[in-house]
């Protein structure tokens, strides 16, 4: 039989099943077979902060969306085209999300009275005709591979494991990705065990064939590679992204990077990644408390190390006090807060940015750290070096603000060369700076640089400099205790102008307006890029003009930022919080800055996104708006 | 290249490493002065904190490290100020945080001598938890937990320490909490080297340190120290001539556990003995068990259980009876040597410089070029 094919220009595909399914491998595989391909994409896993909720149920759903294109794309995409579910409540879980007319490939075998009966369901939706406005195809995946290994003599619960495999190999062939990465991946992973390294590959070969042979599939799908700049890229989650960003400060700054760390989701994988690392020189130090995994970093970081230590939000509650003694004792220090749902314990495995005014405020004094945040699952790498830059250059703890989606998520990335990253110098003192008044030298730990207003970073182990630092305020200069009023006001403000300093360093910020005719500005910061990006081209494909702002740096604000807010009408601030930025733009500039919240545990949808732009545009130009009436619409989120 | 220490032969455990092993040693001999910072010390007059700053000051020359790769690293409290007063490298850091700090320190830096400087209401209250894993994980440290008995930088609360039934600022009709036995819980947290030792005794007090900056491991060392503002007298039993004797159980390892007022014949007339009772250790006089049923002393005795015993003999009340010494003393690998021990295999594993392997690192996987 001779099947049609037919050309996309991109797919939404979601992955969805129990939790121990197998989900996020099937989808990553997916992915990295897309990446191969040459294919841009962009990933959003989503699964439960349970490792095995009860079975079968709506909170044991897990999934992982890959959104793949022939074009530069920036988000996972809004509404899945294509959605694999494994059982009932996977399908019930995530049929919400589906636009009219979408793709459902479901696993027939879970069908069951009981499991329907889980997933809350009172008739069978493959039976009725609840599904009938989108393409159903019912497989029998669990039975299908359960026979395709039966070769191999497994129990029947560890055959019906290689589904997943089953049902990646037939989406591999609907969208004619290359396996060979898959075949090769699970020769590798299942090395040790080779009947159980067999049954997966037989299973996801026969899925691929059941794609080619049957006729419930009459269709495949071409989606061609985008065109990328020259360069060899690799498919990198925000977390990998930012672990060997770490690494490379190291390399580039010749200190050993010293991570003390306490096990929180969405971070603990920073931890894992750089304990593999140990030959960079990479200690990794797993404390018996968020705070002990900064007082180490902290202590480390005085001794010379690069000291890092990496968390989720409560666990930035809780490294508070010693974030403060960093800022006191003026020491490099890398803090980074993968950020998720909260407060309290709140929403581990979800993605969410309102850690911002924790991150400025959350200390007791005035105590003024650095913020900097990654845009994307591949920006953390960059991210890391220039927090490296600012923490090792200004003497003082960097805040970095990553969070679960870029964590988890993933793009593909252009391998940077070695020779472009930046060299970034650590300039330990070695001398005496300082002339007494009997004629001998001696050292001041707090005589600063005039350009940075750094102090001397002065290692233990350095003959002459022997000092003593720590929390209580400090004597300009000689750094001794001093209880003085003018010199803990000008202490204070000093640290500040240290930290407002960091501003005469950044450069200039770019400013995304084709035509330099817009009205309407859209500020955002982190994870937001890809979303707001998305919803700016739509506005701009349906005829409308509106600018695009980035920022990496928070704290302080690049020194442009208030010009080019000045230049715009409307300022829209969308983040997924209810309006940090906004407050502090606010505050800083007296603009009347809008928001644009949702705090839903999952990245902003562009398309809504576009909406509240287009009604800003209508707003600020006194026109009517409609995103829906142009054709070329429909293309946009590109 | 720079000397460095071996100090093996001051140790009872002979071929393994010394506490300062690896830290550079200075040819000259040194002085107290040297290691006296130009900073007023400014603890209250008649504090036990002045002798225990002497004896420290006394005792590093005699170590004989240089003194730039000494590093002292305190929390919160009076006694936390230490560092200010020594002409080293020093940190006063947040409250019961040292420990951890000084984990950092040690880990990053084989060539360092880390000590930690607590209170009892920094190690045993806010800081607990940092120091029973500090412990337990065995990081090379010497810490010194001077034990008043009382909070004196918040002016009088009680402390952990303090005994049940204390009238103090904040427990008017007297302290409802049972106080903790630093050196029994220093012992319940695996702790390789236990001791206790008293402010005013210098002679002791030294003994102590040296075999403590021997150890290779976290020296826990519990020092009884008078606050005279807020808790004068807590320690007046084992101070006082006229009590001492019968309120300080000396332990010295290979010894018989004795003490007492002496008798007509010069002999002390208490000793430790086994209880078949409890399982646990009590005092006895020498006259009714004899002397060869005395307890003789075992610091390196690898199972605790005995050291604990001895422990228990604290008055957990006011203090009117308590062993002093080195109660444990024993080898085991320490999480710093170990932790750089990976560090280095898996670098003399790894060819090429570190910019080839960041190349490699971050070009592995799966990858695919686009011309």
């Amino acid at each position: 039989m001779t099947k049609q094919v037919k050309q996309l220009d991109r797919v939404i595909i979601r992955f969805a099943g129990d939790s121990g399914d197998g989900m996020q491998l099937t989808g990553d595989r997916f992915t990295q077979e897309s990446a191969v391909f040459g294919n841009d994409l962009v990933t959003l896993p989503n699964f439960p902060a349970e490792i095995r909720a009860p079975q079968g149920t709506l909170p044991g759903v897990s999934s992982f969306q890959v959104h793949f294109a022939d074009h530069d794309i920036l988000t996972a995409g809004d509404a899945p085209d294509v959605l694999v579910a494994m059982n009932p409540a996977a399908l019930r879980a995530n049929l919400g999300d589906l636009p009219k007319g979408a793709t459902i490939i479901v696993d027939s075998h879970d069908f069951t009275a009981r499991n329907l009966t889980k997933a809350g369901y009172t008739a069978n939706p493959l039976e009725d005709d609840s599904l009938a406005e989108f393409a159903l195809h019912t497989v029998d995946l669990t039975g299908m591979t359960v026979e395709a290994v039966k070769q191999f003599g497994l129990s029947r619960k560890d055959a019906a494991r290689a589904k997943n495999m089953f049902a990646l190999g037939l989406l591999s062939w609907m969208y004619g990705r290359p396996i060979e990465s898959t075949i090769a991946f699970l020769t590798k992973r299942f090395a040790k065990v080779a009947d159980i390294r067999d049954a997966n590959i037989t299973a996801f070969k026969a899925g691929w064939n059941f794609g080619e042979t049957t006729e419930t599939f009459v269709v495949s799908y071409e989606i061609k590679p985008a065109p990328m700049a020259a360069g060899t890229y690799r498919n990198i989650t925000g977390n990998l992204a930012l672990s060997y960003g770490l690494v490379a400060s190291s390399v580039q700054s010749g200190l050993p990077v010293f991570l003390g760390s306490y096990p929180i989701t969405p971070a603990s994988d920073i931890l894992h990644e750089l304990s593999k690392h140990k030959s960079f020189g990479v200690t990794t130090f797993q404390a018996e408390d968020e705070i002990a995994g900064i007082g180490a970093a902290i202590g480390a970081a005085f001794a010379g190390s690069l000291g890092v230590t990496t968390t989720s939000g409560p666990g930035i509650a809780l490294k508070s006090e010693a974030i403060g003694l960093a800022v006191m004792t003026e020491l490099p220090l890398l803090v980074i807060d993968v950020q998720r749902g909260g407060p309290s314990t709140g929403l581990p495995t979800k993605t969410e940015q309102a850690d911002l005014l924790q991150a400025m405020f959350g200390r007791n004094g005035e105590a003024p750290v650095p913020i900097v945040a990654p845009q994307s699952p591949g920006d953390c790498f960059d991210a890391v070096l220039e927090a490296t830059r600012i923490a090792v250059t200004y003497r003082t703890p960097v805040l970095l603000l990553s969070d679960g989606y870029l964590a988890n998520g993933s793009e593909p990335w252009k391998i940077p060369d070695i020779d472009d990253l930046p060299a970034i110098d650590p300039d330990f003192a070695t001398a005496a700076n300082h002339a007494l008044q009997d004629g001998e030298s001696d050292f001041w730990p707090y005589l600063r640089d005039e350009t940075t207003l750094a102090r001397p970073w002065a290692i233990p182990g350095t003959p002459g400099l022997e000092h003593r630092i720590g929390g209580l305020e400090k004597g300009d200069g000689h750094g001794n205790i001093s209880y003085d009023p003018a010199n803990h006001d000008f202490m204070v403000r000093t640290r500040q102008a240290k930290v407002d300093r960091i501003a005469d360093s950044l450069p200039p910020l770019e400013v995304d307006d084709p035509d330099g005719e817009a009205k309407v500005l859209v500020l955002g910061w982190g994870s937001t890029y890809g979303p707001i990006g998305a919803g700016c081209r739509r506005v701009r494909k349906a005829g409308y003009r509106v600018a695009q702002v980035h920022l990496r740096h928070l704290n302080p604000f690049p020194k442009d930022l208030g010009e080019i807010l000045s230049r715009y009408d409307k300022v829209l601030i969308p983040e997924m919080n209810l309006g940090q930025l906004s407050m502090l733009i606010r505050a800083r500039y007296l603009v009347d800055a809008v928001g644009y919240n949702h705090v839903r545990g999952l990245p902003l949808k562009a398309a809504d996104l576009a909406v509240a732009i287009g009604n800003l545009v209508a707003e600020a130009e006194g026109i009517d708006v409609d995103l829906t009436s142009t054709p070329v619409a429909e293309e946009a989120n590109k | 290249m720079t000397p460095t220490s071996t100090g093996t032969e001051e140790l009872p455990f002979p071929g393994l490493r010394s506490g300062v092993e690896g830290v550079p040693t200075n040819e000259e001999p040194q002085t107290g002065k040297e290691y006296t910072s130009d900073q007023e010390v400014r603890w209250c007059p008649g504090c036990g904190d002045y002798a225990v700053l002497k004896a420290v000051q006394g005792f590093l020359p005699q170590l004989g490290l240089r003194r730039e790769n000494i590093v002292f690293v305190s929390g919160i409290g009076c006694s936390s100020r230490f560092p200010y007063y020594l002409d080293t490298y020093g940190m006063h850091s947040i409250h019961g945080r040292a420990p951890s700090i000084a984990t950092g320190i040690a880990t990053a830096r084989e060539d360092l001598s880390v000590w930690v400087v607590t209170g009892d209401g920094d190690a045993l209250s806010i800081g607990g938890n940092h120091l029973i894993h500090a412990l337990r994980r065995n990081v090379n440290m010497t810490i010194l937990l001077f034990n008043n008995r009382i909070y004196g930088l918040t002016k009088g609360q009680y402390s952990p320490t303090s005994e049940a039934g204390k009238i103090t600022k904040s427990t008017p009709m007297g302290s409802v909490d049972h106080p903790f036995n630093p050196v029994s819980l220093a012992l319940g947290a695996e702790g390789s080297f236990v001791a206790r030792t008293i402010d005013s005794d210098r002679k002791h007090l030294t003994s102590v340190l040296s075999a403590a900056a021997a150890h290779r491991g976290p020296s826990f060392v519990e020092i009884y120290q008078n606050c005279p503002i807020f808790n004068d007298g807590a320690f007046d039993a084992i101070k006082n001539n006229d009590t001492m004797a019968d309120a300080i159980i000396p332990l010295v390892h290979g010894e018989p556990i004795r003490f007492g007022m002496l008798d007509e014949s010069g002999n002390q007339t208490k000793g430790l003995v086994r209880d078949p009772a409890t399982g646990g250790v009590k005092v006895a006089e020498i006259a009714d068990v004899g002397h060869d049923a005395l307890l003789v002393h075992d610091a390196h005795n690898p199972d605790p259980t005995m050291a604990f015993a001895i422990s228990r003999l604290t008055d957990s009340g006011y203090l009117n009876q308590s062993p002093i010494g080195i109660f444990r003393q024993v080898e085991r690998p320490t999480y710093d040597d170990q932790a750089r021990g990976q560090i280095s295999s898996a670098r003399e594993a790894a060819p090429g410089t570190p910019t080839q392997r960041l190349a490699g690192l971050i070009g592995g996987g799966d990858t695919w070029t686009v011309v």
